[in-house]
């Protein structure tokens, strides 16, 4: 079991607060990615779920018992930190057995689930090295050995993919999907990476200031944001916003078209000149300076021929998304 | 851009660095030499620094004059049994100070360092006094509590410091694995700051065993170290340099050989922290 229920969650460092109240269901087996930008609270919010900083205010349930108050170790949670945090001084061995040995299990016991755990991610012949032998994937496999073997309600995971390199946190972030998918255990994930999310999540908590934006499937948030925050966070590269009397044209303060809905067509209606042309080879990012709008940001196929300087017309060829002056979704 | 070092520049520096060594090591180099000098001439003027009448005679008689290896046993006691009691009274304590610490902390810490600055001499009469009546007197029970108290700021200093340098998830980590408040520091802390408790009591060891101010004052004969057995030979009748000297050497040899082959952990131990 691993359903886990905050209830008017508070946090305040003195007089800054960093979680003004949070109310959140995470149903048994769900994998939730926080995501926000740096500083949104999303860090403290775990921390608070794991118990490694005290709530000011308001309930955190796991499995239906109240939680709030016990400390971390008897919350049956198992966290991966950014930093991967293994013991220094013990081997991969010792460092995976550590949370079994402090449960009082029996050695054969630890062996046999160290063992098993090592087959899982692949670290059977690391396992009488140290740390400070192995590369920053093997250590991330290393906190999540350590992680898998309690069995625990729930996986805590901080960050842990933003030490990698670009090609390894691909690797990585496929094996915790494939991870999730074999143990089935409710997986909290934080990241300010909008694709981890948007790969990863089967719900995707947005978080801006210490406030839950929005709740929701991937796609239901990438194709129906509540606001222009989740609007411009989900989505690479963000959504394109216009105001003005083309926004007024569509009867809104604010209309916002995704990069990947907007074609180059010689009848379209916004005419501009080509700054920035980036070409991928699958995809092409172009930035567009239209006259009365500003830049637009066009993401084209890979063949795409436009370069600096060009006079393209552009139109949108997709959903137009639209907003109040407060920043709200009009339906 | 990397600093040019010329050949001239390294002789210079070379040549500086070797005058200002042999200038603090002079002292200890003349004691040396003088320890194996007749009286006369260890008192002969002008100084000599070297003589021809070299002798072994002055160790003899020390020898044989005074009952050494008990004090060197004291010594060894009290320096160790101080430091090690520091050690056990110092984790705890900057364990706190480095991963909760309170509003008042850093004020502590600094008032910590702030006593070492008293003058021992400050409170001397009411330690002789408190010393003699709860019968502590001349033992080194008492002088093992004396230089533990003395040492304290200085090892809970040090100890903050490595402390301070161990990243608090690895300690999180723990607390997430079950790991109680004294398994997080017997099994993760402890063993990670193994290098800077080494050169904690290194250097607590030297201190102890250098300390002549309150192994004087605080023992007669019975827990006299190898300090006060220096004193013993500046007698009433007048100093005998050469013995003194042979003396002297005796006591600081231990201590010279245990710095010698742990240099490397005290220099690691005394730069700890300057540079992140």
């Amino acid at each position: 079991m691993g359903q886990i229920t905050l209830k008017q969650v508070r946090k305040s460092f003195g007089d800054v607060h960093v979680i003004p109240g949070v109310d959140l269901d995470i149903q048994d087996g769900e994998f939730v990615v926080f995501v926000g930008p740096s500083g949104c609270g999303k860090s403290t919010l775990l921390r608070l779920i794991a118990g490694l900083e005290d709530t000011t205010a308001g309930t955190i349930e796991i499995d239906g018992k109240n939680a709030t108050n016990l400390p971390p170790a008897r919350r049956g949670l198992a966290m991966v930190f950014q930093s991967y945090a293994l013991y220094p001084h013990m081997t991969v061995r010792k460092n995976i057995a550590f949370p079994l040995k402090m449960a009082g299990m029996t050695e054969a016991e630890q062996t046999k689930r160290v063992e098993r755990a090592a087959k899982v991610l692949n670290l059977g012949s690391y396992l009488d090295r140290r740390p400070g032998q192995l590369s920053g994937g093997q250590r991330q496999r290393v906190a999540i050995g350590r992680a898998i073997v309690r069995e625990p309600a729930a996986f805590l995971f901080d960050e842990p993919l933003s030490n990698l390199d670009a090609a390894l946190r691909v690797g990585m972030r496929q094996e915790i999907s494939e991870l999730h998918q074999s143990l089935k255990t409710t997986m909290i994930y934080v990241t300010h990476d909008q694709v981890e999310a948007m790969t990863m999540a089967d719900k995707i908590v947005v978080l801006n200031a210490g406030r839950i934006e929005q709740v929701g499937a991937p796609l239901e948030l990438y194709n129906n944001p509540r606001n222009l925050f989740v609007a411009g966070f989900i989505g690479s590269p963000k959504m394109n916003f216009i105001t003005g009397p083309e926004a007024e044209k569509h009867g809104a303060h604010t209309i916002g078209v995704r990069p990947e809905h907007i074609r180059v067509a010689d009848d379209g209606i916004w005419q501009g000149v080509v700054g920035l042309s980036e070409h991928l080879g699958s995809d092409s990012f172009i930035k567009v300076d239209v006259s009365g709008i500003g830049v637009i940001n066009l993401r084209g196929p890979g063949e795409l021929n436009v370069h600096h300087g060009d006079r393209i017309r552009l139109s949108p060829a997709g959903k137009i998304h639209r907003f109040d002056a407060q920043g709200l979704a009009l339906k | 851009m990397a600093r040019a070092v010329t050949p001239q520049r390294q002789w210079i520096v070379t040549i500086a660095a070797w005058f200002v060594a042999l200038l603090i090591f002079f002292p200890v180099l003349w004691m040396i030499l003088t320890s194996f000098k007749t009286e006369a001439s260890a008192v002969a003027s002008p100084p000599q620094l070297f003589t021809a009448d070299w002798t072994t005679e002055n160790y003899t008689e020390v020898w044989a004059r005074s009952d050494y290896p008990r004090f060197f046993w004291n010594s060894v006691v009290i320096s160790v049994g101080s430091t090690l009691l520091g050690l056990a009274i110092a984790i705890p304590a900057a364990w706190s100070m480095a991963f909760v610490p309170g509003k008042r902390t850093k004020d502590l810490l600094m008032w910590m360092l702030s006593t070492k600055m008293m003058p021992a001499v400050g409170v001397l009469i009411p330690m002789y006094l408190l010393f003699q009546k709860i019968g502590l007197y001349d033992t080194k029970t008492g002088l093992i509590l004396a230089l533990m108290l003395m040492n304290l700021p200085i090892i809970v200093w040090m100890l903050y410091t490595y402390f301070k340098e161990i990243p608090g998830e690895i300690l999180e980590a723990a607390r997430m694995d079950g790991a109680s408040l004294w398994n997080e520091v017997v099994y993760v802390l402890t063993p990670m700051a193994i290098p800077g408790i080494a050169s904690t009591m290194l250097l607590n060891i030297i201190l102890a065993w250098n300390e002549a101010f309150w192994t004087i004052t605080l023992t007669t004969t019975k827990a006299a170290p190898l300090s006060a057995f220096i004193a013993s030979f500046s007698a009433p009748q007048g100093l005998f340099y050469a013995k003194l000297s042979a003396a002297s050497t005796m006591a600081i040899l231990p201590i010279l050989i245990l710095g010698w082959f742990s240099q490397k952990q005290l220099v690691r131990g005394l730069t700890f922290g300057a540079v992140k």
